[in-house]
């Protein structure tokens, strides 16, 4: 290998390494901003922001969908398997909402700690299967695993 | 085994062997993509959450798997351009980022019409939407660079280091799901124990994904003959090859 030759390869070494690095600490630096929701746990330790909007997601817990017989307003609770909080809605809710599958709703926490969401959008997981085969694994009782919901911290 | 890399890398004979190499891959192209659609639009169940609509992920999936395979087959060819000065894989880098462009845009798309029945939303700022624009955005500037400079060698170069520099998305865009917090379901081909898509579902999908790769194998050497062509106006082989189909 030429002299030149290597030093085109230590330049690229040079740049892939640099922005390696250089990415690594921007992203390290907006570890928050990069969150698209906060969990129900990080809620009630205080660290989602009071004064503006911001979004939560979790799970909804089974049997907690309340709906009122004369408008749209609908009231469910929110779950990481830890630490639950309650969100209340008035608006249409996506097809996909489901008692115990993935939510994220977009809103302010009021003083009373209960969750004021404007919009809620569904979250699917990443089964896939047909509906016979889920009901199957719902008669032998077996829980289908979902790994993106709820994070380890 | 050097000069053997040589002898495919000369211009001429890898517009004589690329000939061959578009027919089979545009055929198996053809054949995969038919039994993929008719696989997954007609003979695969629908989803136990989203019934018909999961069939959207026979189109998303593969392009966004497309278009971050076609991003690294730029940057690599355009890296051993820059290193080993060997003009077809230059001409091979500038050449994908078209078809990258297309399959970003088409997996951003389709991922669109996806999210507005499922999620409710056209469009949402997560991590892995995000990423996959800037990865659109770096196709695009990557093309803007290439038509700016007149000097294939010098274009190839800047596009070289202009790839390099962006590739540091593509793992971003891959673990994105996986390292933070996003709307974006987390991956279900590649898990490492058992993939969580019922196999069904699996086949057409691997099917099209086939389908889709076969589609830029064939398209890239086109392109690239073209390309080439042009490069090597001037040259003996060009004009032997003009002499023998004008005769």
């Amino acid at each position: 290998m030429n002299r030149k030759r290597r030093n085109v390869v230590f330049a690229v070494c040079f740049i892939v390494a640099g922005m390696t690095i250089a990415t690594t600490l921007a992203l390290k630096a907006f570890r928050e901003n990069l969150l698209y929701f906060y969990s129900p746990s990080q809620v009630q330790a205080g660290k989602a922001p009071q004064s503006r909007p911001f979004r939560i997601g979790g799970l909804v817990e089974e049997k907690s969908v309340v709906r009122n017989p004369d408008n749209l307003t609908v009231q469910f609770v929110l779950t990481d398997t830890m630490q639950t909080v309650t969100v209340v809605y008035d608006g249409i809710l996506p097809d996909l909402f489901r008692e115990g599958k993935g939510v994220v709703a977009n809103g302010k926490l009021r003083s009373d700690g209960v969750f004021e969401a404007f919009e809620v959008l569904a979250k699917h997981d990443e089964n896939y299967m047909p509906p016979e085969v889920a009901d199957a694994l719902a008669a032998a009782n077996k829980p289908i695993t979902v790994n993106s919901v709820v994070k380890p911290e | 085994m050097l000069r053997h890399i040589n002898q495919f890398a000369s211009p001429k004979n890898f517009y004589a062997l690329s000939c061959k190499l578009v027919h089979y891959f545009g055929g198996a192209c053809l054949l995969l993509f038919v039994a993929g659609v008719f696989g997954g639009l007609l003979f695969s169940p629908p989803d136990y959450q989203q019934g018909e609509s999961v069939r959207i992920i026979y189109v998303h999936v593969p392009s966004a798997w497309m278009s971050l395979f076609v991003y690294i087959v730029m940057a690599g060819a355009g890296t051993i351009g820059l290193i080993w000065r060997i003009k077809i894989m230059d001409v091979i880098a500038r050449s994908s980022a078209p078809l990258g462009a297309s399959f970003t845009f088409l997996a951003l798309a389709t991922g669109s019409l996806w999210g507005k029945p499922m999620w409710g939303a056209w469009w949402v700022w997560d991590a892995r939407l995000t990423s996959e624009l800037i990865l659109l955005f770096l196709y695009l500037g990557y093309i803007a660079l290439q038509s700016a400079i007149e000097d294939p060698r010098m274009a190839a170069r800047a596009g070289a280091i202009l790839a390099l520099i962006g590739i540091i998305n593509i793992p971003i865009i891959h673990f994105s799901v996986e390292w933070w917090s996003t709307l974006h379901q987390g991956p279900t081909v590649s898990k490492l124990d058992a993939p969580s898509i019922h196999i069904d579902m699996l086949i057409p999908l691997l099917l099209m994904a086939l389908a889709y790769m076969c589609y830029f194998i064939s398209a890239v050497l086109m392109r690239a003959r073209c390309d080439l062509l042009a490069l090597e106006r001037n040259s003996a082989w060009v004009g032997e090859l003009i002499g023998e189909r004008s005769r």
